[in-house]
């Protein structure tokens, strides 16, 4: 997925969000940490560009506390920025990459200690279908892939934006 | 990354980046505090004991809330009340706490070195909650993580530390955690309790007039004088120490600037703090004990992590 493509999904996700969405009065956008956060900065980038006016609630979720596999190697923590209450409101998570659905069901006990959703929403930019542990199915996805466990995808964000899939060694 | 260390013995042992480490994880656990549910699942398969062989208030609750916040399990002891009084030995009674599948400890100890010892004999992880005079790190990783909520970072920054030096073992973790970071020390206090080697070991300033220190400081570390430690006289009475090294409000105003003051506790007001500073604008010693949970929740997250090693 080379940077003019990447862009052209980014704002199709964030068009598909205003359909079904707008004007997000009880809608907030929250980005999984590392990550999902360039992707959902993007994404309000692109609302925002469109449509101006609207007030779209914004936060960024750190899910390394609720993890399950850190026992074996320690992550650390990013920043958990969430200005506002989720109580009773749609929230879409965002992240980049779903492969086996553990890190969106460490976002979900997350982001369900902050308060009770009305309704959660997974908006992923490359969905690694058929390698899925637990059952979680996003609702919008940028790219869907057909990929193998031994292959990798790495999202790029540098000079060069891009997705790629390679063979791991 | 991760921590260079298995256990938390002393500060003497970490690393400045450990020292980073610690800190900016404690920042994401304060964050956790702030929330409706202020717990997370981490450590829910981790048992913890608390294992006091001496007294203790804010340690032992503060330890206690952490590992509770991380859901983990938790044993409280206390040498009080247990077999310690019918001549169980410190290593028999953890060998059998730890049967019956304990993952890490939590000591205090009056005897310098004890945590240490039991490093050597035992597979847990230790976190070190003071022994005797030497050290004391949770304490110190909290006043630092204090300072630096207040001021930025700690690099260049002007710290005393005020009172009797030689009994504490904050002023030594404090001191090893400073200079480690970069920050500029001064110990103040009364020449009976200021140890001689410090000067030289550590290349800190030592003074014996407390306005000096002071006057000098953007940050003062105020200590509680240890009377239980004490199987001398270093000094006449606690009316005479409070005149001559008490911080009072008078002092104080006498300043050309507001110097943060900080106390480990329990403070004895009216000896080396009084009550009017203590409670004034310019202590921040709530705020350390408020910290405290969030420090000691980042020490036994990162000490958990299984090693390939004892695994």
């Amino acid at each position: 997925m080379e940077e003019k493509q990447l862009r052209l999904t980014l704002q199709r996700l964030a068009h598909e969000l205003i359909e079904n969405h707008f004007p997000f009065e009880d809608t907030c956008l929250i980005g999984i940490q590392p990550r999902g956060i360039v992707i959902s900065d993007y994404i309000y980038q692109y609302i925002k560009e469109i449509h101006p006016e609207v007030n779209i609630q914004y936060g960024k979720l750190d899910i390394t506390f609720y993890r399950d596999d850190f026992r074996g190697q320690i992550h650390i923590p990013s920043i958990t920025d969430l200005p506002f209450s989720i109580e009773k409101k749609n929230v879409i998570l965002i992240d980049d990459v779903l492969y086996t659905g553990r890190t969106i069901r460490a976002a979900m006990d997350a982001l369900l200690d902050h308060g009770r959703a009305k309704k959660v929403e997974l908006c992923i930019l490359v969905d690694r279908k058929f390698s899925r542990e637990l059952p979680i199915h996003p609702d919008y996805v940028g790219k869907s892939i057909d990929s193998i466990v031994t292959q990798k995808v790495k999202v790029y964000w540098g000079d060069e934006k891009k997705v790629i899939l390679y063979e791991s060694v | 990354m991760q921590l260079s260390t298995k256990h938390l013995l002393g500060i003497r042992d970490l690393l400045p980046k450990d020292i980073e480490l610690i800190l900016d994880t404690a920042k994401q656990f304060k964050e956790v505090l702030q929330r409706p549910i202020k717990k997370v699942p981490s450590l829910r398969d981790v048992t913890i004991v608390n294992l006091f062989y001496e007294n203790s208030t804010r340690t032992r609750i503060s330890f206690e809330l952490a590992e509770k916040r991380l859901s983990a399990d938790t044993i409280n002891f206390s040498a009080s009340g247990s077999s310690v009084s019918k001549g169980e030995t410190l290593l028999d009674t953890v060998n059998n706490i730890l049967s019956m599948k304990v993952d890490m400890v939590v000591m205090r100890h009056s005897a310098t070195g004890a945590p240490h010892f039991l490093a050597q004999h035992i597979p847990a992880a230790i976190v070190n909650a003071g022994d005797g005079i030497n050290e004391h790190p949770t304490q110190a990783l909290l006043d630092a993580f204090s300072i630096q909520e207040k001021l930025g970072e700690l690099k260049g920054k002007k710290i005393a530390i005020i009172g009797d030096i030689m009994h504490s073992r904050v002023a030594l973790s404090n001191i090893y955690l400073l200079t480690k970071m970069g920050a500029e020390v001064t110990v103040a206090g009364p020449p009976t309790l200021i140890p001689k080697y410090l000067k030289d070991s550590f290349g800190i300033h030592v003074t014996y007039n407390v306005k000096e220190a002071l006057d000098w400081c953007d940050v003062a570390n105020v200590l509680r004088i240890q009377l239980e430690r004490q199987n001398q006289v270093l000094f006449s009475s606690l009316r005479e120490y409070n005149r001559a090294y008490g911080i009072t409000k008078s002092l104080l105003s006498s300043l050309q600037k507001d110097v943060i003051i900080m106390h480990p506790g329990p403070i004895n007001r009216g000896v080396e703090l009084d009550s009017d500073v203590a409670d004034s604008g310019q202590s921040i010693i709530l705020d350390q004990v408020e910290n405290g949970v969030a420090v000691r929740m980042a020490v036994l997250y990162l000490l958990s992590e299984r090693r390939e090693a004892n695994n």
